[in-house]
């Protein structure tokens, strides 16, 4: 019983993050702000619901202990490191791809990106000249 | 040194595999035939990526180094997790932005060390890692919500952006 409450709770933590994720997708201006939404919401509450699935095959690996019913909650677990370890890397390949291909940030405040770059381009353009 | 990178690289696949397949059979949790092809597959990867995987240096087999990246992971990386969702959230309900690219140079020498840096960057409060410096492994981030504080000196302060987590990374990796 207290583990289904558990499942239950965590299941609807990670809807509600991802839920978040998917506003944030549609509400924010620019690539950047929209991978912040897409990144961290949609980790964290893929955390909550692997979670869930972790608990659920852990209850059945412990109910019925046949060969097979460790499968799921390992499996699972696997999963989740994967995804911790490829979205945020995924999110850096995009804004650095879409930085290098000139969408810049909207109403960004400071960009010490693009200010380095140009300075590197002009450095390459004089010693071309020279 | 060679032999040492193969097996190291082989072993490590072969717990892997041994993961992936648990509960195929009686022998234990896993079936003969399972094992014979995970040792061959084990063996093969080794064989492929052991220049990969393995850059002249050790220091990860220290199990210290694992446990503390357990910790880090358990402890201040997931709250400060907790509270970037929280953070988001606010901002898409809100649509208060103060967006803007800030460089710092969190002082790391190692890849892995940048990797897991930039990593946690992005995964936490209102950051994105977008470029890397390659030789002088200084990050550019994307910030959600710019500090005038932190704009004030032209090297960036990196605790505005990642609150101790180079000292953690450092710890761990390096």
């Amino acid at each position: 019983m207290v583990v289904t409450i558990i499942i239950y709770t965590m299941l609807a933590i990670g809807i509600f993050f991802n839920l978040l994720g998917s506003i944030g997708l549609l509400r924010f201006p620019d690539v950047y702000t929209r991978l912040h939404a897409g990144t961290k919401c949609t980790t964290f509450g893929s955390m909550f619901l692997t979670g869930a699935v972790i608990v659920y095959g852990l209850k059945e690996w412990y109910l019925h202990p046949v060969a097979g019913s460790s499968i799921m909650p390992l499996h699972v677990f696997i999963a989740l490191i994967a995804i911790l370890v490829t979205n945020p890397t995924g999110a850096h390949a995009i804004a650095r791809a879409a930085h290098k291909s000139g969408v810049l940030p909207v109403n960004a405040v400071v960009d010490d990106l693009k200010e380095d770059t140009t300075k590197e381009k002009t450095k390459k353009a004089k010693e071309a000249k020279k | 040194m060679v032999m040492k990178a193969f097996a190291v690289t082989s072993v490590v696949s072969f717990v892997t595999y041994l993961l992936l397949t648990t509960g195929s059979g009686d022998l234990w949790m896993w079936s003969a035939s399972e094992i014979i092809f995970g040792i061959i597959l084990a063996l093969i990867v080794g064989f492929i990526a052991r220049k990969i995987f393995i850059k002249n240096s050790y220091r990860m087999l220290n199990p210290i180094r694992w446990f503390r990246g357990l910790v880090y992971l358990i402890g201040p990386f997931f709250i400060a997790m907790a509270k970037a969702n929280l953070d988001v959230a606010y901002r898409v309900i809100t649509g208060k932005i103060r967006p803007g690219i800030v460089k710092i140079s969190p002082g790391l020498k190692t890849d892995l060390g940048i990797t897991m840096l930039a990593n946690s960057i992005t995964l936490t409060p209102g950051t994105l890692s977008v470029d890397i410096n390659n030789e002088t492994n200084d990050l550019y981030i994307h910030w959600i919500n710019v500090k005038d504080e932190a704009l004030k000196k032209k090297p960036r302060d990196p605790s505005y952006v990642c609150n101790g987590f180079p000292k953690w990374i450092r710890r761990i990796a390096e």
